[in-house]
């Protein structure tokens, strides 16, 4: 499920009375809530649990949500090491590290993974030219999660 | 009540933790190593994060990782489970100073009880009866050492003051062994917990494994919910325990209940936690406190009809005590089996799919367990895939319960110690009462 289809849903919701969506894609789900004064969250990467397991037996560990995203992915993927806020930029004001299309080495910063307070810059593990940046500025990211594909 | 918990454990007490969170309409977040994204309880969880891969000091070990999960899930209060990072006195610290709640005692009462010499001075000054010994460290000085040990009287055990659970422990036998024995004790103990300090205490010969659970709410609050036996252990890890400990002198019990709750609220106390004694000669003697909820705490639940981690949610959330002791009654006995994934017999781990899980069920029948059928037990964590609990009138009903329960209940693919367990059950020994903590050794060496 990609980030414009998310982001859709999300002005959907905010411009109407909607509290909560959930929409499900083959094995791909999707939860958005309006809580309180707050913007709708969305945790389309983290497994959005439904209400209640619907597969009491067998569980197939492949149809993780991440697992079925990942089929999409283009190319080599650079994956969050840490748990964080992610951010593209070395500061709010400052041009992004890299841009879809740039070509960058083993070793360039490509974002920056915030925790505890602490900025950590993350680098890009080989060559390549970015295909796609998978995550938005100020989005929360797991370990392991993919952030960027090169080609 | 606090609005969102972030649950810093796995397996069957993190799902212990998700359901009391979920009876109490508190949100949950289940951080994770990657092997176990499909656990039972991250699949349940409203929020999940995966912290990192598969060892636990990568994971369930890494307080940055943890700590930037709650940060980026605006979790409001971290649950350590048991193990881990439960009884790390610096983690809770860092929850604290990070603005989270730490679901559990203050961070100064989990290092007072977490040295073992600090933690017997404490309870010695509360008035809980401790075992004789060197009432402090061992110095350099072998004369005052000596003199100590025979003051005790041998035989002695050299215990580790950071150590506890069983490690870090070595009995000497005469006078002409000791000063070797303490220094290797030292030796390893530098090597295991970073810290050589040692203590001595008298070696009892053939004591049980008593142990009383407490809740304090730090609001001058601290009842007990009875005593747990749990001497059947291998190697000091327990098997099977039982709620309430038989055959006690109900004398020296309440005397030691009065003692447990007064020293809570002594060191300040808050939350669940286990005092250790070992029962010989109808005497309790203090050995160590458990800052944390325990395995075993479904055995008091079921004596004393109290949710232990709901409690300890209230607690944190800065409510008192549901009911003050006058309230609580206890009711029948029960028993515990703890399931473990490994060899019956060579109690060699045994990771691996479970193709078939069924449990038992009926009146008086309790199963805490993460795994259902097509799970896979992962190499990498402690093999206690789930425990079987019953309660019965009294302790026979129990045993008879926990009998029927052992034989209906199926795990299938991988090697367990249920054929153990069934043994245990029937065995004349321990159905009569007549066991202390090697009871169960001795049985596995014949």
């Amino acid at each position: 499920m990609d980030i414009r289809k998310i982001k859709k849903l999300i002005e959907l919701l905010e411009e109407s009375d909607i509290e909560e969506l959930e929409i499900k894609e083959g094995d791909d789900s999707v939860r958005i809530c309006r809580r309180r004064q707050e913007a709708p969250m969305v945790q389309p990467t983290f497994v959005a649990a439904a209400p209640a397991p619907s597969t009491p037996a067998e569980i197939n560990p492949t149809s993780s949500t991440t697992s079925a995203a990942e089929n999409e992915l283009n190319g080599h993927a650079i994956r969050s090491p840490m748990v964080g806020t992610y951010y593209s930029a070395p500061s709010p004001s400052a041009p992004s590290f890299i841009e879809v299309g740039q070509t960058i080495k083993a070793g360039d910063v490509i974002c920056i993974v915030e925790a505890m307070k602490m900025m950590n810059q993350i680098e890009a593990d080989k060559s390549g030219t970015v295909s796609a940046i998978l995550i938005e500025n100020g989005q929360p990211v797991e370990f392991d999660q993919p952030l960027i594909t090169l080609v | 009540m606090i609005e969102k918990v972030l649950i810093a454990n796995r397996g069957e007490i993190a799902l212990r933790i998700l359901r009391a969170c979920k009876e109490l309409g508190i949100q949950t977040v289940a951080v994770h190593s990657k092997v176990d994204r499909d656990l039972m309880h991250v699949r349940m969880a409203d929020e999940a994060v995966c912290i990192g891969p598969d060892s636990p000091a990568e994971s369930y070990l890494n307080i940055p990782a943890i700590i930037a999960a709650a940060e980026v899930t605006d979790s409001v209060a971290i649950h350590p489970g048991y193990g881990f990072l439960a009884e790390n006195a610096d983690f809770a610290e860092q929850v604290e100073k990070s603005g989270f709640t730490f679901i559990g005692p203050p961070h100064d009462v989990i290092r007072l009880m977490g040295n073992k010499v600090s933690a017997i001075k404490a309870m010695a000054k509360a008035g809980v009866p401790t075992v004789p010994g060197s009432n402090g460290p061992v110095t350099n000085n072998n004369d005052r050492t000596l003199a100590i040990a025979h003051k005790i009287g041998y035989p002695i055990m050299i215990k580790a003051a950071s150590g506890g659970g069983g490690r870090g422990m070595r009995a000497v036998h005469s006078e002409a062994a000791l000063l070797n024995s303490i220094q290797l004790t030292q030796s390893e103990a530098k090597a295991a917990f970073g810290d050589g300090t040692v203590y001595l205490e008298k070696f009892l010969d053939k004591p049980r494994h008593v142990e009383v659970q407490v809740l304090a709410d730090g609001q001058g609050n601290a009842i007990h919910l009875g005593d747990r036996d749990c001497s059947l252990q291998r190697r000091h890890q327990k098997v099977l325990e039982e709620a309430p400990a038989p055959n006690i002198d109900e004398y020296a019990r309440q005397t030691v209940y009065e003692a447990c709750t007064k020293a809570c609220i002594d060191i300040g106390y808050k939350g669940a936690g286990t005092f250790e004694f070992l029962y010989q000669d109808n005497k309790f003697y203090f050995i160590e406190m458990n800052t944390r909820v325990q395995v075993e705490h479904p055995v008091s639940e079921m004596i004393s009809g109290i949710d232990i981690v709901k409690e300890q949610l209230r607690i944190a959330s800065g409510l008192p005590l549901s009911v003050s002791q006058k309230d609580i009654s206890f009711s029948g006995h029960a028993i515990e089996c703890r399931i473990n994934a490994e060899d019956p017999k060579t109690f060699i781990p045994s990771p691996g799919t479970v193709k078939h899980f069924h449990i038992p069920g009926g009146y008086g029948v309790r199963v805490d367990s993460h795994l259902f059928s097509g799970y896979k037990v992962p190499p990498y964590y402690d093999s206690l895939i789930g425990k079987l609990i019953t309660h019965g009138e009294d302790r026979e009903s129990a045993l008879n319960r926990m009998k029927v329960a052992l034989d209906e209940l199926v795990i299938d693919g991988i090697k367990t110690n249920v054929p153990l367990h069934r043994k245990l059950v029937r065995d004349a020994g321990f159905r009569h009462e007549e066991f202390t903590i090697h009871y169960l050794e001795e049985l596995i060496k014949n």
